[in-house]
């Protein structure tokens, strides 16, 4: 490893400013008083960038397409979990179907 | 519920075997993914991270960007106040402790719950659990090193984003809420070659607007629930775009 320092300082950057993103969100919660109907939104918001986080991380590795195999099996999981089916058969079915998919050669 | 953030935790288990391995691969010492899985506990950010200061980039701008990956932890908390707020949690120490249990897991498991109670206990037993299986599997990860390397073979990126999915699908089968999450997440799609990691996920917030429009600004307006509700039914019951359920 290069500089150790540095390393370190950045390390302690990453986590002090995460922390304060952690706290500051419900800093701000606590002093400003919404009315319930922006309390839902903001729980809606929450979906949105939950919804994002699932879309980016399935189809997209670094700036780029991640290949077929990813979200096929996420798609799989999600068709599942739309169909109720229990949470660990819907991980199990989406890393099965992105590891069969590779296996047959798939990206 | 417990069963399911076993789960979730052992898939984040698996994750850190990769992560761990991947610093060890890169030319880390085993303390620094040790160190960070517990310290920034945030994958994400610390893949982003080993991978920028693995490349040559300086390590403060690494750390920068890892901060853009982590921002939308600041929405989560305003989401949910009554999960870490003091009003249930106590102050001091335990309102220190749960703020940094805060992560993807522990939002989702706490947000697919129905009351409070259970909300607050799916927060703390999927934080605690991520906080012990995040950095063991990184320690773990960096001591057998390469034999996980190639995680890819098992399918388990496929999980991740699967968990998440699988837990926000109750919220999605409200139609306004299943369309500004199809538009956020078109948006962040849309955004990724462009823009630095991080960022593409949090101009999805953007889709929130059609919810505002939608649902209309006033208490009395947008009652175009699917659920049934009637407007008599409670002093303002508008759209409710999330827990209809």
């Amino acid at each position: 490893m290069k500089d150790t320092t540095l390393v370190v300082a950045g390390m302690a950057t990453l986590a002090a400013g995460t922390y304060a993103f952690r706290l500051s969100g419900q800093v701000l919660r606590a002093r400003i008083s919404f009315p319930p109907r922006v309390g839902k939104l903001l729980e809606a918001a929450t979906v949105i960038l939950l919804a994002a986080l699932v879309a980016t991380t399935a189809l997209t590795e670094g700036h780029g397409f991640s290949g077929f195999a990813r979200p096929a099996g996420v798609l799989v999981g999600g068709v599942l979990a739309w169909r109720k089916a229990p949470f660990l058969m819907i991980v199990i079915a989406a890393a099965a179907t992105t590891a069969l998919l590779r296996l047959l050669g798939v990206p | 519920m417990l069963r399911d953030i076993a789960v979730t935790c052992l898939a984040v288990f698996f994750i850190g075997l990769s992560y761990g391995a991947i610093a060890v691969a890169s030319g880390f010492p085993l303390w620094l993914p040790a160190a960070q899985s517990v310290l920034v506990l945030a994958g994400a950010s610390e893949f982003l991270f080993i991978g920028i200061v693995a490349a040559g980039g300086n390590p403060i701008a690494a750390a920068l960007a890892g901060l853009l990956v982590n921002a939308r932890h600041l929405p989560y908390g305003l989401a949910l106040p009554d999960i870490t707020g003091p009003e249930v949690t106590g102050r001091g120490w335990r309102q220190m402790a749960g703020t940094h249990l805060m992560n993807d897991e522990s939002v989702v498991f706490a947000l697919a719950q129905d009351d409070l109670p259970r909300k607050r206990a799916a927060y703390w037993a999927c934080g605690l659990g991520v906080l012990i299986c995040w950095p063991g599997g990184a320690v773990l990860g960096a001591l057998i090193g390469s034999a996980v390397h190639d995680t890819g073979a098992f399918g388990l990126d496929a999980m991740f984003p699967a968990v998440i999915l699988a837990l926000i699908v109750p919220d999605l089968r409200t139609r306004l809420t299943l369309r500004a999450a199809l538009a956020g997440a078109a948006i962040a799609l849309i955004a990724t070659p462009f823009l630095p990691a991080g960022l593409p996920v949090l101009l999805a917030l953007v889709a929130v607007l059609l919810l505002v429009r939608s649902s209309g600004v006033t208490p009395e307006a947008g009652a175009t629930t699917d659920t049934g509700a009637t407007p008599e039914a409670d002093g303002k019951s508008g759209e409710c775009p999330v827990g209809a359920r």
